[in-house]
Order: C-alpha cells, then structure tokens, then sequence
C-alpha cells in the first residue's frame, strides 16, 4: 500500500501552516500604568466623600449634611470587625445569597435551554416568566412570608428572584445562539436529540450561562437587605436596615459597603468557575 | 493501515430518482432543483460543478439527509435517505469543528456519539488524525490551527465513521491555493486507500478534472444536470495532467456549460443548511 504521496504531502502541509497557527497566550497582566490609575481612582472617590461630608455640602438637591464621613464609616466598621456579630452576620447572608442563587441557576438554566431550542417551551414558559420578571424583590415580600414556613426560606425565595432573571434570559440567548451548522454537522456524525444538547447546545451557551450567572449573582446581593427586612437577627442586609432605623449612620454605609464587595467578590468567583468550566475560551482564542 | 479500511466490501451506491427539492416557506417557496436523475455506482469520485446558486449545496444537504426532497427518492444502497447519518459523511467550506473539544476529541465525537469506550477511540482518533498528518496537533483547540489544518482535522472526524459516501461542499474552497493543491492530493491518496463514494462540488474546474471519476455540470436555477462527463485521466495523478491536451479541451467545455447566460442576474448566496450568515431555526 503506497503512501507515498500522502508522506510526501503531510510535512510539507504542516510546514508552511505551522508559523499561522496560534499559541496559548498567556493572559497578561494589568500593566503598571492602568493599576496605578485604578487606585487613583478609587483615591480620588474617597477624597470627594471625605470633603462633601466633612464639609457637609448641600447642593440643595442633594445634602451631605447625614453622611457619615469616609473616617468615621471606617472607626464603625473595625469596631463592627472587632465585635463577634461580623461573623455571624456574614454567614446568615451568604447562606440565604447561595441558597437563593443556586436554585435560580439550576432553574435558570433549565427553563433557558428549554425555552431558546423548544418552541413550545418557549409558549408555554416565556409570557407567565415576562409578567413575574418586572415584580421588584420587596413587592415579593408580603407574599414570601404567606408561602413559605420559616422568614429562613422566605428570604432565600427573595434572593432567588432577584438571580433568576438574569440567569434564565442569558441562558435563553446563549441557546437561540447556537450555530445550526454545528447542529447539522453533529447530526450528521451521528449525535441525538440529548447528545445535542450536552455535547453542542450547552457547551455554545456556556459563555452567556456564566455571564448571566455573575449578573444573577451580583443581583442576588442587590436583593439581600429587601430580603432580610424579614429576618429578626442576623445578615448584612438586616444590619444595613437596622442601622437605618435606629439612626445608626455610620454603620449603614458599612453594611452597604460590605454588600458591594460580597457581592463583587463573588461575582468575580462565578466568573472564575466558569473559566475553569471553559478552558477552551482561556489564552487568545478567537471564539 | 489495514485496520483502517475494516470493510472494503462495503457498498456505497447512490441513486437520485426524479428528485425536486423546494426550499422557502408558503407563497415563497420555489424548487431550488427539479428533476434529478443520477445514479453514482459505489466508490466512485463524482465532482458537481455548477454556477452559483444553483443548488449544489441544497443537493448535498439532501443527500446528507438534512433536507427531505418534495418529489422523487434520494437512495443509498437501495435505503431511502431519511435523516443524517454518520454514513453519510458531510465536509463544509467553513469547518465545523466543535471550538470546545480539543482536536482529538473532535476527531472522537463520533465513535463517542456510538457508544465506544474512552480509550478505545481515543485510539481509533489518533489513528485518523495520523492518517491526516495531525498526529502532533491532537492536544490542541480548532481554534488554534490554520484552515487547512482544520479541514484536515474536519476530514478525519468524518472519515473515522468509515461512512459509504464522503459528501464535500467546496471543502478547500476558503484555502489559498498552494494548500488547495496539497489537500486535493492529500484526499486522493485517502480516497484510494478507504473504500468511499465521493460526491464533492467545487467552483474550481481544474479541481473538478484533477480529482474525478466523473464530472457533473448542473445549469443554472432550477438546477437539473446539465452534463455527465466521464473522465478517463489514469490514477494515480500528477500535476503536469493540467497541461495535458485532453484535460485542457476539457475544461474548455466546461467553462462553455458555466458561462453564464446573459440577462440572467446572479444569485443571492443564501444557505440551504444555514451555512455562515443565514440564520436557520432551532434544532
Ligand atoms: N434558506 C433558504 N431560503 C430560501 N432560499 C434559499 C435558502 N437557502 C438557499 N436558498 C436559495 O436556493 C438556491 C440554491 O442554493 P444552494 O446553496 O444550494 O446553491 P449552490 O449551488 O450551493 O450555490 P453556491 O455555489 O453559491 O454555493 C439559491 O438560489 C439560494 O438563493
Ligand atoms: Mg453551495
């Protein structure tokens, strides 16, 4: 069996195509230059403050005559630190955010992937979704408390609804978006129904399943201190709605600050994951 | 590579009985071809020239069984088409490798998608890839190789599921010339040594003539067959044919079939199969 042609052929193809091919670039880091003026930034926003609340400017819309000044929110943070409630706070809340996200994840990503490649799905699913989508998470509050058992699973609910939509609308995108060449040539190699599913549909999605599922974990946060107006004790967001009712200024920007950065932080953990998840879109691959 | 060619027995006969293909929905729709007669003996290498638009591709997506026809029987060893097979291998201009799989498993995908052990096709991939001259790429994404190399990972991915008929929509048709040239010689040489019918449409007459048993010319929409030339050109083949008096009286008649009629606006170039830019439905 002569293979001579296809020996001569195959260096001389690799050769002349191997200086185009792509290497796995390492993602670079941020540049001196551009984190110097990150930090400069969030400087010079911290100085702003620090001038309108010590100066207690009022630009008669606006008053900084209430706000706390940038020292005095630190003097109630290390004390809120250095007392044993932080803790307790802390894990009341990220339970309630992670109980709610996870399920709106799961949710989210069925009922997405069933609307974007059914369209009976889409009939059946999409108008009753598009009516509960614009209920702000504090109009769900009277009904939380009817439906479930315990404040615990009425807030976890709260914050559920707040990731759900993000969640389900990226996921419906990334499953309409899926190339029907890809489809084609699947079928044509011998891929079914579910094999279609699992091995193109979910994995062409999951780019916009991440990016809805780091939005739908930023605004489970978002919901967080509507949802523990419920709770009797313990959270961030009860300690922000506390702080408010009994006058306490420093110590809501505390609680708002803290849920800015539990909620960006473990956006920045989702996003994370799903670089795990992906290593295909890693280094510099054109998508 | 005797493991590879498991059954050179097989059959691969493809028969085509006073087909009509309509594509477009309700007062739209229209017979994008009409009335194909065509019967391909097995393991011959047929090449369909044809001008744009003319639905060489909407013939193939037929054949692959991703269109149904709307009159006649589209036929494979007496079998009706009645769906996609991995028998029926499909290659597109634009490959269609899976971005998140890595050359080998792409390469795997179909002996996965019939049930075979992990290893094993692993094995079978490497094998292929071999086959291909891709062997050091294995590790790498699609995304990561040039065109030519994608397509050649494309073949072998098809080619592993030993299918009876290779079906090849102007598969070097995106490639720079000089890697056309080697990946025409490069499917040649497959072509010898695994036992497939080809059916593979080209724009690209010299491509046509170099490669075929025989060569199709189809007219202009609604596409029917214009003329069934036998080409007689000994295997194996070598460049300095396209000087030859023989291939060059050829060609000449073919560019006469393709000129086009004058009058005649061309056509869109929409997909049948949602190839790039059309925006099919959902699977
Ligand atoms: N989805 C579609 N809806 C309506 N018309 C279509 C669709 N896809 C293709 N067509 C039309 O059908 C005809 C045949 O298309 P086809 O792609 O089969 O032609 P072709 O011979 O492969 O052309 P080319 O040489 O440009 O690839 C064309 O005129 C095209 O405009
Ligand atoms: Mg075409």
């Amino acid at each position: 069996m002569s293979s001579a042609a296809i020996d001569a052929a195959v260096p001389a193809l690799a050769a002349p195509s191997a200086p185009g091919h792509r290497r796995l670039a390492h993602r670079p880091g941020l540049p001196l230059r551009r984190l110097a003026l990150r930090a400069g930034a969030l400087g010079l926003g911290l100085l702003g403050w620090h001038l309108a609340a010590s100066h207690r400017l009022d630009l008669g819309l606006v008053t900084f005559r209430n706000v706390p000044a940038p020292l005095d929110v630190a003097r109630a943070l290390s004390a809120l630190v250095q007392s044993p409630k932080l803790g307790a706070h802390i894990g009341a809340s990220l339970g309630r955010v992670l109980g709610g996200f996870l399920v709106a994840l799961a949710a989210g990503v069925g009922l997405g992937l069933a609307i974007g490649r059914s369209r009976t799905a889409r009939d059946l699913l999409l108008p009753p979704l598009e009516v509960l989508r614009p209920i702000p998470a504090v109009a769900w509050i009277p009904l939380a408390i009817l439906m479930f058992p315990s404040s615990e699973l009425s807030m976890v609910f709260i914050t559920f609804t707040g990731a759900l939509f993000p969640i389900l609308l990226n996921t419906v995108h990334g499953a309409e978006g899926v190339s029907p060449r890809l489809v084609a040539s699947a079928r044509s190699l011998g891929a079914r129904r579910w094999a279609i599913l699992r091995e193109v549909v979910i994995p062409s999605a999951a780019q916009s399943i991440v990016t809805g599922a780091a939005i739908g974990m930023g605004t489970a946060w978002f919901c967080l201190v509507t949802a523990e107006m419920i709770s009797g004790q313990y959270g961030i967001g009860y300690f922000t709605w506390e702080a408010y009712t009994l006058q306490n200024y420093d110590d809501i920007v505390v609680g708002m600050l803290l849920i800015g950065l539990l909620g960006m932080g473990s956006s920045a953990l989702v996003r994370a994951a799903g670089r795990l998840a992906m290593p295909w879109t890693r280094a510099g691959i054109r998508s | 590579m005797s493991t590879l060619a498991t059954s050179a027995a097989r059959a691969g006969r493809i028969e085509l009985a006073d087909v009509a293909i309509r594509l477009g929905q309700g007062e739209a729709a229209f017979d994008v071809v009409e009335s194909v007669r065509l019967a391909i003996p097995a393991r011959q290498f047929v090449c369909l020239l044809g001008p744009s638009g003319c639905g060489k591709s909407t013939l193939l997506g037929a054949l692959a069984g991703h269109l149904a026809p709307s009159r006649g029987r589209v036929s494979l060893d007496g079998e009706t088409v009645a769906g996609p097979d991995p028998e029926r291998g499909i290659v597109f201009q634009q490959h269609t490798l899976l971005p998140w799989k890595r050359v080998i498993e792409n390469v795997a995908f179909g002996p996965k998608m019939r049930g075979l052990p992990k290893a094993e096709r692993l094995a079978r991939a490497r094998a292929f890839l071999a086959l291909v001259g891709l062997e050091d790429f294995a590790e790498r994404y699609p995304d990561e190789l040039s065109g030519g190399m994608q397509q050649r990972v494309e073949i072998a991915r098809v080619l592993i599921n030993e299918p009876r008929v290779l079906l090849m929509d102007e598969p070097f048709g995106a490639l720079d010339a000089q890697t056309r040239l080697m990946m025409q010689e490069m499917l040649l040489d497959l072509w010898t040594r695994l036992p497939t019918t080809v059916l593979f449409v080209t724009h690209d007459i010299d491509e046509a003539l170099f490669l075929g048993d025989r060569v199709l010319v189809m007219s202009s929409r609604p596409g029917r067959i214009l003329e069934d030339i036998p080409l007689g050109f000994p295997r194996p083949r070598g460049r300095d044919l396209v000087t030859d008096p023989a291939f060059i009286d050829l060609k000449r008649r073919c560019l006469g079939l393709l000129r086009p009629r004058d009058g005649k606006p061309p056509l869109p170039r929409l997909s049948p199969l949602g190839l790039p830019g059309a925006g099919a439905g959902a699977a």
